[in-house]
C-alpha cells in the first residue's frame, strides 16, 4: 500500500528511511540523506551518463539483490537500497581495477581508487592511458556549453576523445570546462583550442593568480556575497551553461539581475569613494608589463597576506623563488610633475616601510632596499617605526631611480640611479616593488557632474584648510582620500567627522524614520529543568555533503536534557526560523542549540528568533559544524561526522548550564564635557551643540583660542585669526555651550553616558553631569635651547616668525640673508618624533618672506622635507622662487656662532663642502611638545600617554579619536602634532563619535559582564589593576564592585581573582566545564539518561500553574 | 573506542576563532581531531579550565589568542601566556608531558596559520600518543552522568 503522499516517494538506504521527490535518482536521494556514494562520471547539475559504474548499489527486489548504477536509476516508492554490501564492494573493486588498467597514468584516479581500498590492478595496463572514456568532457562541451568541439572517435580499444579531424578547433571557446570536470585529469583543452588560454585574473589577489568566474570582489568583501563576472560567464555571453543556477540549493543565482536606479530623499550627501592607484604603465621605464618581477605595492601586500596567492610567503612571479633582495621604488606617480601629479601621496613612505619590515619578518635573510627621495614619516610614532626598520636592516637609499632593466636569464632587475655623491650607480635586485601614488578615485570622474562639486587642479575634491570637510556645494561633504591622499587613521577620523556634519544638518529629523521591533514578554525559565532543542543545519550541501546530518541528529537525541533534535535544509531561512519558534512553544524548549555555521555571523539572527519566541536570547548556543568542520574535513566524511557529533555534544554540555541574562540600560546625560578651548575644543563644542546637545567647555587660560591665536594664515592663505575669532563668537553666543574660562576640571566620576564632574572656576566649584568627556588640551611650541636661541634677538622660532610677519614687525634689509633650520631639537634621541607641521610652516613663511623681500637670500637647512599631500606643491613653488634648500645630515648638525654677529656653518652633501652664512635672521623649527599638565589630565581621566607625552588613543588606526575607556575621546594636538585642518577634522570626528552616545536616551549595557560575589571578595584590588577599562571599583562596604556599564566582558578579572569571587556571565565555570566534561563522554556508546521530561512526554507540566 | 588523540583548542573570539572560520571559508584541510571552544578572550581562560581538559583525558590542548600587542582587550593574551606556562609546569610535575599544552598567537586574518597550528599540534602529540589520563571505557560511562550532575548544579543556581 502506498503510505507516502502522492508527491513523495519513500526510500530506505542503508537502513535509513526518508521521503524524497519521486523520479529523482538513487544517488540524489542518498546525497540528500547525507549518504555518500562514490562516483567518477557524475557531475552535479548535469544529466547522468552512467559510464563509470563506480556508483553501483544493491537494490532489494523480490527476486533477490540486484546491482544498478545509482546515478541514473530513479527512485520508486518503497525502494530498499544498500550501498555497502560485500557484493557491492567486490563489484566496485573489479570496476576500479578495470578503470585503473585503462588509465594507469592518472594520479587523480589512483588516489580516488586508493581511498576506496584499490591500489593495484591485475589487468594489463594500457600504455600511456589516462582517460577512462566516461564522456563527461564531451557531454559538457556539447550539451552544456553548446560547442561540440570534442567528441568520441573510434570503436572498441581504439575509442578516444578528439576534436574533429584531430585538429585544433575554432569551436572551442577555451572555457576550460572539460578540464574542470574530468575525473582523471586526462582532459587538456590546449590540444583542442586554437585560441590561447586566458587566465581569469581579477582584483581579488591583485591580478597575481587566476580566480574563479564566480568570486568575491576581494577577501574582505562586504557583504560577503560572490558575484558572476559578466564578461567571462558563458551563460551571460552565449546563453549556454547555466550550471550554477542548477546546483545552487538556495536558488540564489539570478542571471536577470540588472542595475536599477533608485531615488532617495536625503538631507546630506557624504562623498567617500576613496582613491585609485597610479597606473604604473604610465611610468614605463620601471618595467611594469615587461619585466615579470616588477610588481606594484598593492600586489606585494597580497604576497604578504596569509590569505593571499602565496599564503604569505614572499615569492617573485617569474620563478616562484624567494627573492634574496627586494627593492622598493618610492614616488611612482607622485611628486611627479611630468605625470601632472606634483603632490605627495602621503602614505607610501610608511606603507613601504611596513612592507619592508613584514618582508624581513617573513624572510629574515632577504635584503630590502628602499629607494626614496624624502622619508615622510610625519605621523604619530612614524619616526620610531622608520628607525625600527633601519635597525632591522632595511637600507634606505636617497635617490630617484632613472630606470629598471631586466637581466636576461635570471630575470633579476638592474636599477640605475644617481647616488648622493653624484655617482651613477647600478644595483641588482630579485624583485622590484613600485610604491604607486594615489590618484582621485576613477569612479569619481563619471560621477562628478552629478555631484556638482568643484575639483582642484589634480582632480581631487576641492576643500580649504579651514573647512576640510565641506565641498563647494552646501550639504555635500567629503571624507577620506578623495579630498587629499591620506592614511587610515586620518580617513577614519574624517569619516566620523563628515557623519557629525551630516548629523548637525539633520538634527531636527533625528529618529523620525526609526522603526522599533516589539517582542513578546519573556518566559521565566529559572524554575524549569533544561529542555534542549537542537536544530542541525544541512546548509544546502555545505554541511550535508560531508557530515551525515541524520546520524548527528540521532546521536544528539540520546543526550541528556535534549528533548528535540531535527535537521533543516537551511536553518537560517525565514520559514525554518518560524519552525524553530513553533518547536520552542510546542516542546516548551528553554535552551536552543543551532548546529550550523559560525556564531560570528549568525548568533544575532538566532538570538532574535529566541526573543520572538519569548525566550531570553542568552539561552541560545551555536555549534560550528560548517566553518570548523565540514568545510575543513571534506575528504573525511566519517571523521567529520564524528567531530560534528562531538561539537554538538560539547555544546549541549555548555547549554544546560546557560542562564537567562538581562541586558539593562542606563540613562544618558545628553551633554559633553570638553577640556581645552582651542580650535579643537571649540570646533567639537560647536559641532556637538549644533547637533542639539549641551556642552561644558573648560579652558584653563582666560581666553579661548589656544595655540591658534599665534597662527595667522594657513598655507592656502586662509585667515586663521578671523576664523578663530568667529569660532569664539559662535561659542560664546551659542545657547547650548557654557564656556568656563580660567577653569579646570578637578574630578571626573562615573561611566559612559553618566559622568559627574567638578569644574573649578575662579569663583566657585560646580558639579556638572554629562555623558562623554572630550580631551582637547592641545600642545605647545618648545622654546629651543640650542642654535643661539635666547642669545641673539636675530634667532627666533617659526611660530614667532609667523607672528612677526602678520603683525608687520619685521625690519630686514632688502638684500638680507634669512636662514631656517629644520628639525631643531626633534627627531633626535631625546624627542624621536616629527612635529609634522614645521616643514610646511617653513615653506609657507619662506614664501611670505620672498614676497616681502624679493632680493633676500633665503635658505632652508633641512634633514627631510615632509611637505606631504598638496603641501608638496608649495615646496615646489618655493624652489621655483629661488628659495634654497640645503640638506644636512643628522650626524653633522649646522653650527651657529653668536659672538660677533650671527654665523651659521653647514656641510652641504651635494656640493660636498661647508657653507658659511651670516644671516640677518635665523628661524628655528622648534618641536611641538605636550603640555605640562598632561600627567594631571592623564591621572584625572585615567587615560594613557605615549612615550612622547601625547595622549594614546584606543587603536592607532581603527579608533583614532577614542580612548580605550568608553565615553572618553581625544582630539587636536593633545593627540599628536598636526595642522589646523587636521585638528578641525578630528574635532568634528570626536563630535560624531560623542553623538553616537549622546543621541540615545538610554544606553544598553552588555549582559555578558563580570560580577563580584561580595561574600568571597577580599578587596585585594587585583581586579582593579587587571581591568583595562577600570570597571572594578572598591565599593562602600569595602568590597569590589564592577560597573556593568564600563565592563566589556573580557573576563580578565575573573581568571585573575585569587578568591575566585568574580564570575563572567555567560562564561560561568559550570558552562565552560560542562563543555569540557562532555567532550570525551562520547568515545563509547553511552546510555541515554532518563530525565523526567522526554520527547514522548510532550510538553512538561508547568509547575508554576496552580 | 577510538585511540586517536583528541585536541581541544581554546580560542579567543576576536582572533583565533575568526581565523578558524577563515580557514573554513578558504577550505583549508587540517586534521579532524581538533575541537574548538570559544572564549571572549584568552585572558578568561583559567588554569583549572586547562587542567580540567587534561583531567578528562584530552590528549592535547592548544590556547590560541591574538597576536601579542594586538589583543582586543589589550593584555588578555599576555596573561594567558603566563597561565599556560604555569599549567605546563604543573603538568610536568604530575608526569604529563608539558608539550601537550601550547599557546599560539595569530591574527583574525590568518586562516592558513590556524590550519598550520592544528597540524603542528598534531605532529607534536602523535609521538606522545594518547594521554595517560584517558580513562578506560568503564570509567567513561560516568561522563554523561557527570554532565547531568553539572547541569543539576547549574540549575540549582550556583554561579560558578
Amino acid at each position: 500500500m502506498n503510505t507516502a503522499a502522492p508527491d513523495k516517494a519513500s526510500i530506505t538506504i542503508d537502513g535509513r528511511t526518508s521521503e524524497v521527490a519521486p523520479g529523482v535518482t538513487i544517488l540524489t536521494a542518498a546525497r540528500q540523506m547525507g549518504i555518500s556514494i562514490p562516483t567518477l562520471c557524475n557531475y552535479r547539475g548535469m544529466e547522468p551518463i552512467g559510464a563509470c559504474r563506480v556508483c553501483i548499489v544493491e537494490l532489494e527486489t523480490p527476486r533477490g539483490p540486484r546491482q544498478v548504477s545509482s546515478c541514473n536509476y530513479p527512485v520508486e516508492d518503497g525502494m530498499k537500497v544498500n550501498t555497502d554490501t560485500p557484493a557491492i564492494r567486490e563489484s566496485r573493486t573489479i570496476i576500479l581495477e578495470l578503470l585503473l588498467a585503462e588509465a594507469p597514468n592518472s594520479k587523480k584516479l589512483a588516489e580516488f581508487a586508493a581511498a576506496l581500498g584499490v591500489t593495484s590492478t591485475p589487468f594489463e595496463k594500457k600504455p600511456d592511458g589516462e582517460c577512462i572514456l566516461c564522456g563527461l568532457c564531451v557531454k559538457v562541451c556539447g550539451d552544456l556549453m553548446g560547442r561540440g568541439a570534442i567528441s568520441m572517435f573510434g570503436r572498441g580499444a581504439k575509442r578516444e576523445v578528439l576534436p574533429a579531424y584531430d585538429e585544433k578547433s575554432e569551436q572551442c571557446q577555451v572555457c576550460g570546462a572539460c578540464d574542470f570536470v574530468c575525473p582523471t585529469d586526462a582532459s587538456d583543452h590546449t590540444h583542442v583550442a586554437t585560441a590561447a588560454t586566458r587566465k581569469h585574473l581579477t582584483a581579488y589577489n591583485q591580478y597575481l593568480e587566476a580566480r574563479p568566474n564566480i568570486d568575491m570582489a576581494h577577501p574582505q568583501a562586504t557583504p560577503r556575497v560572490p558575484f558572476i563576472d559578466r564578461k567571462t560567464c558563458v551563460h551571460l555571453t552565449t546563453g549556454e551553461c547555466g550550471l550554477c543556477a542548477e546546483v545552487c540549493g538556495a536558488g540564489a543565482i539570478d542571471y536577470e539581475q540588472k542595475e536599477t536606479i533608485q531615488e532617495l530623499d536625503v538631507g546630506a550627501v557624504l562623498l567617500t569613494p576613496g582613491f585609485s592607484a597610479f597606473d604604473p604603465l604610465r611610468r614605463i621605464e620601471y618595467g611594469t608589463g615587461f619585466d615579470a618581477n616588477v610588481i606594484a605595492n598593492t600586489q606585494f601586500e597580497r604576497l604578504l597576506s596569509a590569505a593571499g596567492p602565496t599564503k604569505g610567503h614572499v615569492r617573485r612571479p617569474s620563478d616562484n623563488a624567494t627573492p634574496k633582495s627586494i627593492a622598493f621604488i618610492q614616488c611612482v606617480g607622485s611628486r611627479d610633475s611630468k605625470m601632472c601629479n606634483d603632490y605627495c601621496s602621503s602614505v607610501c613612505c610608511m606603507a613601504a616601510t611596513k612592507e619592508a619590515i613584514l618582508a624581513k619578518q617573513h624572510e629574515p635573510d632577504t635584503q630590502v632596499t628602499v629607494y626614496y627621495m624624502d622619508m615622510r614619516a610625519y605621523g604619530k610614532d612614524f619616526d620610531r617605526y622608520f628607525n625600527r626598520a633601519k635597525e632591522m636592516g632595511v637600507s634606505y637609499v636617497r635617490c630617484r631611480p632613472s630606470s629598471v632593466e631586466q637581466v636576461s636569464g635570471t630575470k633579476n632587475l638592474k636599477i640605475t640611479y644617481m647616488s648622493e655623491d653624484n655617482r651613477c650607480v647600478t644595483a641588482e635586485h630579485d624583485l622590484v616593488v613600485l610604491s604607486l601614488g594615489l590618484e582621485p578615485s576613477a569612479s569619481l570622474k563619471d560621477q562628478v557632474d552629478r555631484f556638482n562639486v568643484m575639483l582642484n587642479q589634480w582632480g581631487f575634491v576641492l576643500t580649504s584648510e579651514l573647512s576640510p570637510l565641506e565641498t563647494s556645494r552646501p550639504g555635500v561633504f567629503v571624507g577620506g582620500a578623495l579630498a587629499e591622499p591620506k592614511d587610515i587613521p586620518d580617513t577614519v577620523m574624517q569619516a566620523s567627522a563628515v557623519a557629525a556634519k551630516a548629523m548637525a544638518l539633520l538634527a531636527s529629523a533625528r529618529g523620525t524614520r526609526v522603526k522599533t521591533k516589539t517582542y513578546p514578554p519573556e518566559r521565566d525559565v529559572t524554575d524549569e529543568p533544561p529542555r534542549v532543542g537542537v536544530f542541525i543545519c544541512h546548509c544546502g550541501s555545505n554541511i550535508a555533503s560531508v557530515v551525515d546530518v541524520e546520524a548527528v541528529v540521532q546521536r544528539t537525541k540520546t543526550l541528556p536534557f535534549v528533548v528535540h533534535a531535527e535537521r533543516n535544509m537551511y536553518t537560517c531561512a525565514d520559514d525554518t526560523q518560524d519552525q524553530i519558534k513553533d518547536k520552542i512553544i510546542k516542546y516548551r524548549l528553554n535552551r536552543v542549540i543551532v548546529a550550523s555555521c559560525t556564531p560570528r555571523t549568525h548568533e544575532a539572527i538566532f538570538r532574535d528568533t529566541l526573543r520572538d519566541a519569548g525566550l531570553n536570547p542568552y539561552l541560545l548556543e551555536m555549534a560550528n559544524i560548517r566553518d570548523q568542520c565540514s568545510w575543513v574535513h571534506t575528504g573525511e566524511p566519517d571523521k567529520a561526522t564524528e567531530k560534528a557529533k562531538d561539537l554538538v555534544r560539547m555544546t549541549v554540555g555548555r547549554t544546560v548550564g546557560l542562564k537567562p541574562l538581562v541586558e539593562s540600560t542606563v540613562p544618558v546625560k545628553n551633554a559633553a564635557l570638553i577640556i581645552g578651548g582651542g580650535v579643537g575644543g571649540m570646533t567639537a563644542a560647536l559641532s556637538i551643540a549644533d547637533q542639539g546637545y549641551g556642552v561644558f567647555l573648560v579652558e584653563k587660560e582666560n581666553v579661548l583660542g589656544g595655540m591658534a591665536r599665534e597662527i595667522h594664515e594657513t598655507l592656502d592663505k586662509s585667515n586663521v585669526s578671523a576664523f578663530v575669532s568667529h569660532l569664539i563668537d559662535r561659542v560664546e553666543s551659542h545657547p547650548r555651550i557654557k564656556a568656563y574660562l580660567h577653569s579646570t576640571v578637578k574630578k571626573v566620576d562615573g561611566h559612559v553616558g553618566d559622568f559627574t564632574s567638578d569644574i573649578v572656576t575662579p569663583e566657585t566649584t560646580l558639579k556638572v553631569e554629562h555623558g562623554v568627556v572630550i580631551l582637547a588640551s592641545g600642545a605647545k611650541e618648545l622654546k629651543p635651547q640650542s642654535f643661539g636661541y635666547g642669545k641673539s634677538d636675530k634667532v627666533i622660532t617659526q611660530l614667532e616668525l609667523s607672528g612677526r610677519i602678520a603683525r608687520n614687525e619685521l625690519a630686514l634689509p632688502e638684500k638680507s640673508t634669512i636662514v631656517m633650520i629644520q628639525c631643531v631639537e626633534q627627531r633626535n634621541d631625546e624627542r624621536p618624533y616629527c612635529s609634522r607641521v614645521c616643514c610646511t610652516t617653513a615653506v609657507k613663511n619662506a614664501l611670505l618672506l620672498r614676497k616681502r623681500y624679493p632680493k633676500a637670500r633665503i635658505l632652508v637647512l633641512y634633514r627631510e622635507m615632509r611637505t606631504y599631500g598638496f603641501r608638496e606643491a608649495a615646496y615646489r613653488e618655493a624652489r621655483e622662487n629661488g628659495i634654497m634648500f640645503v640638506r644636512y645630515d643628522d650626524k653633522r648638525l649646522p653650527e651657529v656662532a653668536v659672538d660677533k654677529g650671527l654665523t651659521v656653518r653647514v656641510t652641504d652633501k651635494i656640493l660636498g663642502r661647508e657653507l658659511i652664512m651670516t644671516p640677518d635672521l635665523l628661524v628655528l623649527a622648534a618641536p611641538i611638545v605636550a603640555r605640562d599638565d598632561r600627567q594631571d589630565l592623564s591621572d584625572l581621566l585615567r587615560v594613557p600617554l605615549n612615550a612622547d607625552g601625547f595622549f594614546l588613543e584606543a587603536h592607532v588606526k581603527l579608533r583614532p579619536v577614542d580612548f580605550a575607556s568608553e565615553g572618553l575621546f581625544l582630539c587636536g594636538t593633545a593627540h599628536s602634532p598636526k595642522f589646523i585642518s587636521e585638528t578641525i577634522s578630528q574635532a568634528n570626528a570626536v563630535a560624531g563619535r560623542a553623538a553616537s552616545i549622546l543621541s540615545r536616551k538610554r544606553m544598553p549595557v552588555g549582559a555578558q559582564t563580570a560580577w563580584v560575589d561580595p561574600n568571597k571578595c577580599i578587596a585585594c584590588m587585583t581586579c582593579v589593576h587587571v581591568c583595562p577599562y577600570l570597571a572594578p571599583q572598591i565599593g562602600k562596604d569595602n568590597k569590589a564592585e564592577i560597573q556593568a556599564a564600563v565592563c566589556m566582558g573580557c573576563g580578565s578579572c575573573t581568571s585573575s581573582c585569587p578568591a575566585k569571587a568574580i564570575t563572567l556571565h555567560h562564561y560561568l565555570d559550570v558552562q565552560i566545564l560542562g563543555a569540557i566534561n562532555s567532550l570525551l563522554a562520547g568515545t563509547f556508546e553511552e546510555q541515554p539518561v532518563e530525565t523526567t521530561y522526554l520527547e514522548k512526554v510532550g510538553v512538561a507540566q508547568p509547575r508554576w500553574k496552580k | 573506542m577510538t585511540q586517536q588523540p583528541v585536541i581541544l583548542a581554546f580560542c579567543c573570539h576576536y582572533c583565533a576563532y575568526a581565523a578558524a572560520d577563515m580557514a573554513g571559508s578558504m577550505r583549508l584541510q587540517y586534521p579532524s581531531n581538533v575541537r574548538v571552544l570559544r572564549f571572549p578572550c584568552t585572558g578568561k581562560i583559567e588554569e583549572n579550565h586547562l587542567l580540567a581538559a587534561f583531567e578528562k583525558g584530552v590528549d592535547g590542548v592548544l590556547v590560541a589568542g591574538c597576536l601579542e600587542g594586538g589583543c582586543h582587550f589589550l593584555e588578555g593574551n599576555l596573561r594567558a601566556k603566563k597561565r599556560v606556562q604555569r599549567v605546563k609546569q604543573i603538568l610536568g610535575e604530575i608526569g604529563i608531558e608539558p608539550e601537550r599544552l601550547e599557546m599560539f598567537n595569530l591574527s583574525s586574518a590568518e586562516g592558513p596559520r590556524f590550519a598550520e597550528i592544528v597540524k603542528e599540534m598534531n605532529a607534536r602529540i602523535a609521538p606522545l600518543g594518547v594521554s595517560p589520563l584517558r580513562k578506560s571505557e568503564t570509567h567513561l560511562e560516568n561522563g554523561i552522568a557527570e554532565m547531568a550532575l553539572q547541569a543539576e548544579k547549574a540549575i540549582q543556581g550556583g554561579n560558578r
